[in-house]
């Protein structure tokens, strides 16, 4: 007996060795995250984590909606691209989306997603971006998760400095990095100087619908307007824009735009723009750009083309626009909660400017001007200052807030973040970042009431944070928590596209209100069927629809007899589900555009070219149920000259013939 | 967790939530049982309220009696056991239609599946309580109306008992 118990204490202790043995693989640059962090950022399986974030998909055109702390992907949100996985662009009732001048443009390069606000506040009920490349604004519902309207933006290129929220909604404004010709016209490149203009848009939002609408424009000088806030409680009914290339080189800039060493800060006097408006001051101009909506009843978008646009000539109308010298090249321009403080990122630089809102309006009553460009008053640079935070880092790019009065930035160049006292203009803690943060996000940051709760660093390089994966990497972002006088690093995690920005709400504001269906006896979709006795197909020409229904677990109809080689087949398919999370998708064999992927209550449309005679398979795509497997279908394409009828099956009930 | 709850009222059939019905329904269907009936479909629920009114009025009709010092308390044992014996009835018709809906399944269904001692399996519902039913937890349990029906069947048991030496004394 004794012997045993020896014998077991002898395995107890080889065991404990093996449980001891450090596991393999190399650590890459592991600084921060210990077993404490980890806790942290644990959501147990089934709990919900305590924030929505919403980051752009950069070059991706996309949106996703990371869960936080855990940093879970919860959804893409397809926005500026073609989406094959829901059928986004691809099928009929979406292809509207993409309209724009050019055209069917499929993608974007997403920018800077941001939420409405009401009181200064983030308000759950929808989130904007802007495409770059051909400049559009999207908006994404929050009830939905879908994007509901894109907007394209005229007069504009490289639509950067944008999609920023006032603090009511009132508008989202959207910038113009490239300096261009206005209105478009063939001219020689190297006439850019005072022949290239900008535009700011400002788009208002109609608070039930959400519908845009582009109210305005202001018509400024040719120089790159890079990134923008709008001002925030006492400064609420200004907007600014930073500037680079106030040289307005056309050429090299990275050498020619760099010449002064002070770019200017934009301050735009929307309000003020709006009497002049009321006054009929503004002159309409012709243009044409695509407005694009998606209905949520009819579940098809549609595209109206707008002819005009306003626009206000701020050399013309004084008080609209000031400029503010500020930092060299500056990045972002970022508002404190109560609007009083301005901070400027100069990304060339190793100081935060910091103006005063309070200053900046003495300044401009008392006419404190240094001199004009193109008419507009440039303020005297001392007159705007509140303090400089000195030598903070290098490479300043973004600020935002945690609403105990401090600021936190990031620094390209060394690569860091830096709190820092807003008032007092003292630096507080710095963190390395692995490596080189663009943006940074706290929920609400940008608001008037940020949760300062996290802090979520968007990086540009990633090098060897993650297993090495080929040239390409995913852009990683890393969450800090800052509820302490010290910034806590405690996860990295990998994204998509590049996320030059992101936005975060709490769960509170947005989860009463989330879609769960698409009711049925609301479908106003015209070729929808809301009963599987409705189902039918009909020939119009080469045209043949199939207006089809699906449920647990089949197509109605199952069996389509009489197409005919060189038909365009449109299939009309509704999901006549009424119960949360059974979608249904919908694929045919040799299809030249993606799936459909339909979810309860919701009609969508695919076009299927009948090109080759024989008897083609078609089945959902997504696990419905037990019974998903035997969710299929087969259409059968006759030669051209065939006589044979247009049949379908209902239900196993016979065949309907036409 | 997602639950579906369906309340049978003495005269309809609802869902507690919205398309609860439905998702019982498209549930039941793979296993062959019937979709669950329309109040025009079932006798009961037109009889029923027309029993249970019934008794209830004539209930409070002989209560103010009573209250007027004019009803003889052997009718409060008579409505009592009257309506004891159509409870019974009405939880038989109720276990009746449970039975038929779980046993009499399509035999075309997706899901057939055997119990343990190789018989096809049925699903009756509980009459009363838990049971658990393949991957489902069922609970079955009265509602308001029928706690009141109690309460009142109680009340005018105590009656009688209360009622019967007083009224001895008056006569």
């Amino acid at each position: 007996m004794k012997r045993l118990f020896q014998l077991c204490s002898l395995i107890l202790l080889v065991g404990s060795i093996i449980a001891c043995t450090p596991g393999g693989g190399a650590p890459g640059n592991g600084s921060g995250g210990s077993k404490n962090a980890a806790e942290k950022v644990y959501v147990k399986p089934g709990d919900h984590d305590e924030f929505y974030s919403f980051f752009s998909g950069g070059f991706s055109g996309q949106l996703y909606v990371y869960g936080l702390p855990s940093a879970r992907l919860l959804k893409i949100i397809p926005v500026f691209s073609q989406d094959p996985q829901t059928g986004y662009g691809y099928s009929e009732e979406s292809k509207p989306m993409f309209n724009t001048s050019f055209g069917f443009v499929p993608w974007d390069d997403a920018h800077h997603p941001d939420l409405s606000q009401t009181n200064g506040e983030t308000d759950g009920r929808w989130v904007f971006i802007n495409g770059n490349n051909t400049p559009r604004i999207a908006r994404i519902s929050l009830s939905d998760f879908d994007t509901q309207e894109i907007i394209e933006i005229p007069n504009s290129a490289g639509n950067h400095s944008s999609s920023f929220v006032t603090e009511n909604t009132e508008y989202i404004v959207a910038g113009t990095r490239f300096s261009v010709p206005i209105p478009q016209r063939d001219m020689p490149i190297s006439d850019y100087k005072g022949n290239f203009k900008s535009s700011m848009s400002f788009i208002s939002v109609n608070q039930d619908s959400g519908e845009m609408n582009l109210a305005f424009q202001i018509r400024m000088p040719g120089f790159d307007y890079d990134l923008a806030h709008p001002g925030r409680d006492k400064s609420h009914g200004w907007m600014f824009f930073t500037t680079y290339n106030t040289e307005e080189a056309h050429t090299m800039l990275e050498a020619n735009s760099a010449e002064h060493d002070k770019d200017f800060i934009a301050a735009i006097n929307w309000k003020k723009a709006e009497e002049y408006i009321k006054q009929g001051k503004g002159k309409v101009e012709k243009t044409r750009y695509a407005h694009n909506k998606m209905n949520s009843k009819t579940h098809t978008a549609t595209t109206e083309w707008v002819e005009e646009v306003l626009v206000l000539d701020p050399t013309e109308l004084p008080g609209i626009v000031y400029f503010i010298p500020s930092a060299k090249s500056p990045h972002g321009v970022d508002v404190d909660p109560t609007g009083e403080f301005i901070v400027s990122n100069g990304k060339l630089s190793s100081n935060l400017v910091v103006h005063s809102f309070d200053m900046i309006k003495k300044a401009i009553e008392q006419e404190n001007y240094e001199g004009e460009s193109y008419g507009i008053p440039i303020l005297k640079y001392d007159a705007t200052i509140h303090g400089v935070v000195q030598q903070p880092g290098i490479g300043p790019l973004h600020t935002e807030f945690d609403g105990k009065g401090n600021a936190y930035s990031t620094f390209f160049i060394s690569s860091e973040i830096v709190k820092w006292n807003v008032s007092s203009l003292e630096v507080l803690d710095r963190h390395d970042v692995y490596y080189s943060p663009g943006h940074l996000m706290i929920p609400g940051g940008n608001s008037r009431k940020p949760d300062g709760k996290y802090l979520v660093s968007l990086n540009k390089i990633t090098k060897d944070r993650y297993l090495p994966v080929g040239p390409e990497l995913n852009q990683s972002a890393q969450l800090f928590d800052i509820s302490g006088d010290k910034m806590e690093l405690l996860l990295d995690f990998p994204t998509i596209g590049e996320p030059h920005y992101a936005s975060a709400i709490h769960r509170d504001k947005i989860v009463p209100h989330v879609r769960q269906i698409y009711r049925l006896d609301e479908n106003e979709h015209p070729k929808g069927v809301t009963n599987p006795t409705q189902a039918r197909v009909e020939r119009n020409g080469n045209d043949v629809h199939i207006y089809m229904s699906m449920i647990r677990s089949h197509f109605t109809p199952d069996n389509i007899e009489g197409i005919k080689v060189g038909d365009r087949v449109h299939f009309h398919i509704t999901n006549l589900e009424q119960d949360f999370d059974i979608p249904h998708g919908f694929a045919v064999m040799g299809a030249e555009n993606s799936e459909l992927l339909i979810v309860p209550g919701q009609t969508k449309s695919l076009v299927w070219e009948a090109k080759h005679e024989g008897v083609w398979p078609f089945y959902c795509t997504d696990f419905c149920s037990a019974l998903h497997q035997e969710m299929q279908g087969y259409i059968r394409v006759s030669p051209a000259d065939s006589d044979i009828k247009l049949s379908w099956s209902l239900d196993g009930d016979g065949d309907q013939e036409n | 967790m997602e639950g579906l709850g369906m309340d049978i009222y003495i005269n309809n059939i609802i869902g507690e939530k919205e398309f609860d019905i439905d998702k019982i329904d498209m549930l039941n269907h793979y296993i062959g049982m019937k979709p669950i009936p329309k109040p025009a479909e079932m006798w009961e629920m037109t009889a029923f309220p027309i029993v249970v009114g019934g008794m209830a009025s004539i209930g409070i009709f002989i209560g103010i009696l009573g209250f007027l010092k004019k009803a003889n308390p052997l009718s409060y044992l008579i409505w009592f056991v009257t309506m004891s014996v159509l409870g019974v009835l009405g939880i038989y018709d109720f276990n009746r239609w449970l039975a038929n809906y779980g046993r009499n399944l399509d035999p075309h269904a997706s899901i057939k599946l055997l119990d343990i001692n190789g018989n096809l399996m049925t699903y009756k519902p509980p009459l009363f309580g838990y049971q658990k039913m393949l991957n489902f937890d069922v609970w079955s349990y009265p509602q308001t109306g029928a706690y009141f029906m109690l309460l009142g069947m109680a009340l005018i048991f105590i009656a009688y008992f209360i009622g019967k030496p007083a009224y001895a004394k008056i006569h």
